[in-house]
């Protein structure tokens, strides 16, 4: 069965089983492999994009949901990879082996969208789903901020 | 621990030069930096050394031989490199090496990247540098030792010429390899000791990074693995219909089953290959398997405990031995008795095990895998393919963390039996339950310490056992206790001033395959060791802070193997890498003091401190906690001071810490893989937990000590002083004694 859908931009239709997640198909089927694999029971973040504006575990996000949907992955978070989350994250060197940080930056620019000025109690809320095994969340919380300040 | 490998100047230059006489000149332009690319080295060409290519049109090619795996090492090792040729940094590239013995040890272990070939990489630059320098003498018609390196060419001041470095390269083709090199004093650096920014930073935040399970190659089928619950079972009967059912399902595979001893060997199992993941994991559920456990299959983790904790009280055999301590428990004035247990752990590195493979005409094999050695790789999937390892081509990816699973390479050697038995390319990603459920686990262990305290409260007598499987038992299937190699990782490199002690270690069978896990047996002896010294203060009536200088006793340096320990100070000399109280006692003042330690505190907060010295670096840690309206211990802040001599790259260093900082954390307050029936229970982040944002400090504030020294290592030593830290400073703030982790099992977590 096939579901028609957007992604970064543009229309694709998907000829898969419904209840594929969105992470397979995005990695798997469309070749975006920058959306990341981390627990597939929607507990660590590293699958997070964004449907319609909302954050969403891919991994647990049938494809048949997304159907007439506009899914934004990180590839296309910005055209030059310059949105201030990600130039924030670089002027911080938030990474240590990156691997999170695609769901990690999906989730901060969401949380600046709908709250330009977070605080820690507020970051902690918004992130607290994203797992970072390096460690890295005294950087990401300055980061965010350091985010919001520039946005403004 | 590793394979060490150190290379003298001379070996150095005799290896390299081999191939040949001039600089490797690499004529081909490629594309941004693909893991693995290593066509230049095809181009025509030899070498002053394997690491560097400078092309005529002046990039100089660094080839990282190590892997990324969060530390840093794509930025720190060009910073070497680069630093000491006097090349610019916008002008390098940065390539990673394939797996190749040429390049020496490559396994990114035991923190050894910078601490064993900081020299290694110096010379590489230093000799790229001095044929330069020669190209240029020689055709300007000077004296070498009139002309200089610097930003990227070669200068003669005399008379004023120049020359950038690609200009050079054809002249430098006919230099001989330099025989001797020197290095640039320490107020030359350009790159060593600055916070470059990471090397990956623009691929990492935009998704363009790729790691082992970003590998797709045309043709590929996507592999799931259903393994035996317990190590070393076999599969009694498969029925795999409905399997074959599923869309998308193209072949069910049964693995050889495991080898005893493990090594780094498949697991054995049954493999569904698909074309998506998705489809491969809904076929594997689908299979009907009968296991038979075999060996292991009464493994149950709380009953191994309470024999462990046993063996850890009986007199185990003697490792070290100062004085008489039953002379002098005799005679104390206090005794004072501790246990300590510490479970299994998984490193559960956020990109779980995952690797490609493809056969290639010739018989040979070539993969791409987050892989920690990749020469290991080669060398495992030479042996399950029956083949030669110089047939096995090795692409090291990035690597989504790795903590010590990654050394491993039984899932690389996965890929490549499925595909050669497939006839197709596959890859082979792990689920996360597969990961903590059929990992290399950190090993499980009880200790018991025994002190006597005199009349003024000063430690005479230390009797210390400790207790764990060994990962010797990984490689040998007889092992039953601990190698002399996992004694040095904190036990008998112990630096207290104590003038009775003897160190014992108790015997343990294994029943999970056992590996390296960030700082390994450290992580376990620091907790009990920094533990009890608190105790001991306590017992004393000292401040914990002063009473562990006092322990630590003058500066002096500590060597174990003059007390009849079998001691390797992690491949190192004790003379480059002593056992320094004077500088561990150094890094005590500086964290107490970052910390406001005995300043006055908010009301049920306590500070905790330890220090713990492994990789040939001292850490010290102070926490800060408080227990929450809900009882649930809050770690407020922490404060770190590292003393690793020499640093590349502060910034990286601090990194580390931080991220050592919350890995403490984790294994700290949550940490635990339990096994009943001989599998192991736990199998995701919500029943193994790791620290998330809302349970992260305010701040982990780092200090690097600055000491004229070699490097010490840097992605490990910051792990071991944490938990300690926590556990006194939980005590320091409510009066109660945790001794065994994680605190989770104590309900404050
Ligand atoms: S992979 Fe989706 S939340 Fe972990
Ligand atoms: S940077 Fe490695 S998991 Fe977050």
């Amino acid at each position: 069965m096939a579901f028609d859908l957007t992604i970064n931009g543009q229309s694709i239709s998907l000829d898969v089983d419904p209840q594929m997640p969105l992470l397979w198909a995005l990695r798997d089927v469309v070749g975006l492999t920058g959306t990341k694999f981390g627990c597939g029971k929607a507990l660590c973040g590293a699958c997070n994009v964004n449907v319609d504006g909302q954050v969403v575990r891919s991994c647990m996000f049938p494809v048949s949901a997304a159907a007439g949907k506009n899914v934004t992955t990180i590839e296309s978070l910005s055209e030059q990879g310059d949105h201030p989350v990600q130039v924030a994250w670089r002027k911080l060197n938030v990474p240590q082996c990156g691997y999170c940080q695609s769901g990690q930056i999906i989730s901060a620019a969401a949380l600046l969208e709908r709250n330009p000025n977070p605080s820690d109690a507020d970051i902690d809320n918004a992130m607290s789903g994203n797992i970072c095994r390096c460690g890295t969340y005294t950087r990401i919380r300055a980061a965010i901020h350091r985010a919001a300040e520039d946005r403004s | 621990m590793s394979r060490i490998e150190q290379l003298s100047r001379r070996e150095f230059l005799q290896r390299t030069g081999k191939a040949g006489g001039g600089l490797v000149l690499a004529l081909t332009l490629t594309s941004a930096c693909q893991p693995g690319r290593e066509d230049a080295a095809d181009a025509s060409v030899v070498a002053p050394n394997v690491y560097v290519n400078v092309r005529d049109d002046g990039v100089v090619e660094i080839y990282c031989h190590r892997s990324e795996m969060g530390q840093g090492i794509r930025t720190c090792l060009p910073q070497i490199i680069a630093d000491e040729m006097e090349a610019n940094w916008d002008r390098i590239k940065l390539i990673q090496a394939l797996g190749d013995e040429k390049y020496g040890d490559q396994n990114t272990d035991g923190s050894t990247s910078i601490r064993q070939q900081f020299d290694l990489l110096r010379t590489a630059g230093a000799s790229a540098r001095e044929m330069l320098i020669a190209a240029a003498a020689a055709t300007w018609g000077v004296p070498a030792a009139d002309c200089v390196a610097r930003e990227h060419a070669i200068h003669h001041a005399a008379s004023g010429k120049s020359a950038g470095f690609g200009d050079l390269v054809s002249a430098a083709a006919d230099m001989d390899v330099p025989e001797d090199v020197s290095f640039k004093s320490p107020d030359e650096y350009r790159y060593i000791g600055k916070s470059m920014d990471i090397i990956d930073g623009f691929a990492m935040t935009t998704g363009q990074a790729n790691y082992g399970i970003d590998t797709v190659l045309p043709d590929m089928l996507y592999a799931s693995i259903e393994r035996c619950p317990a190590v070393g079972g076999t599969v009694k009967s498969l029925d795999d219909t409905a399997t074959k059912s599923i869309a998308g399902v193209t072949a069910v595979l049964q693995l050889p089953d495991a080898t005893s001893p493990p090594l780094f060997n498949p697991l054995g199992g049954v493999a569904v290959l698909a074309e998506n993941t998705w489809a491969a994991q809904q076929g594997r559920e689908a299979l009907d398997i009968e296991w038979d456990y075999g060996a292991n299959a009464e493994y149950d983790s709380a009953s191994y405990r309470e024999k462990l904790m046993q063996t850890s009280r009986d007199a185990g055999r003697s490792v070290l031995n100062r004085g008489d301590v039953e002379v002098a428990f005799g005679d104390a004035a206090t005794i004072h008795e501790a246990e300590y247990f510490a479970p299994h752990l998984s490193q559960a590195p956020m990109e779980p095990p995952a690797a490609a493979a493809r056969m290639t005409d010739d018989g040979g094999c070539e993969v791409w895998a987050c892989t920690q050695d990749p020469q290991s790789a080669q060398q495992t999937v030479a042996g399950v393919l029956g083949i030669d390892k110089s047939k096995v081509k090795v692409n090291v990816t990035l690597l989504g963390g790795a903590f010590g699973r990654k050394s491993k390479p039984d899932f690389i050697a996965e890929a490549a039996w499925l595909a050669k038995e497939a006839g197709h390319p596959v890859k082979v990603t792990w689920t996360r339950e597969d990961d903590i459920r059929h990992g290399y686990l950190h090993s499980v262990s009880a200790q018991c310490i025994k002190a006597g305290l005199d009349a003024d409260g000063n430690t005479t007598a230390w009797r210390h056992c400790t207790a764990f499987p060994s990962i010797g038992s990984t490689f040998d299937a007889t092992a039953t206790g601990p190698s002399a190699g996992e004694l040095g990782l904190g036990f008998v490199d112990n630096p207290y001033a104590i003038p009775n002690m003897r160190l014992e270690a108790g015997d343990a069978t294994a029943h999970l395959r056992i590996g390296w896990l960030r700082s390994v047996c450290n992580v376990y002896h620091a907790f009990a060791n920094c533990s009890f010294v608190d105790e001991l203060a306590y017992l004393a009536g000292a401040d914990p802070k002063d009473y562990l200088l006092r322990l630590l006793g003058p500066p002096r340096h500590v060597d174990p193997t003059a007390e009849g320990a079998e001691y390797g100070n992690y491949g190192q000399g004790l003379d480059t890498h002593p056992i320094d109280t004077g500088r561990i006692a150094a890094v005590v003042e500086e964290v107490a003091d970052m910390a406001g330690w005995g300043r006055e505190l908010p009301p049920g907060h306590g500070l905790g401190i330890a220090v713990h010295r492994s990789f040939l670096t001292t850490v010290g840690t102070v926490a800060e906690v408080s227990v929450s309206d809900a009882g649930k211990l809050v770690v407020h802040e922490l404060w770190t001071a590292i003393d690793a001599g020499t640093v590349i790259n502060p910034d990286r260093v601090k990194a580390q810490m931080e991220g050592a900082g919350i890995f403490g954390m984790s294994l700290a307050l949550h940490g635990e893989i339990t096994a009943k029936g001989g599998a192991v229970v736990e199998g995701n982040y919500d029943s193994y937990p790791v620290v998330r944002m809302n349970e992260a400090p305010a701040a982990i504030n780092v200090h690097i000590m600055d000491v004229d020294a070699p490097p010490g290592g840097v992605g490990e030593p910051g792990v071991p002083p944490v938990a300690p830290a926590i556990v006194n400073a939980y005590f320091a703030a409510t009066g109660n004694r945790v001794r065994e982790l994680p605190l989770r099992n104590a309900g404050l977590a």
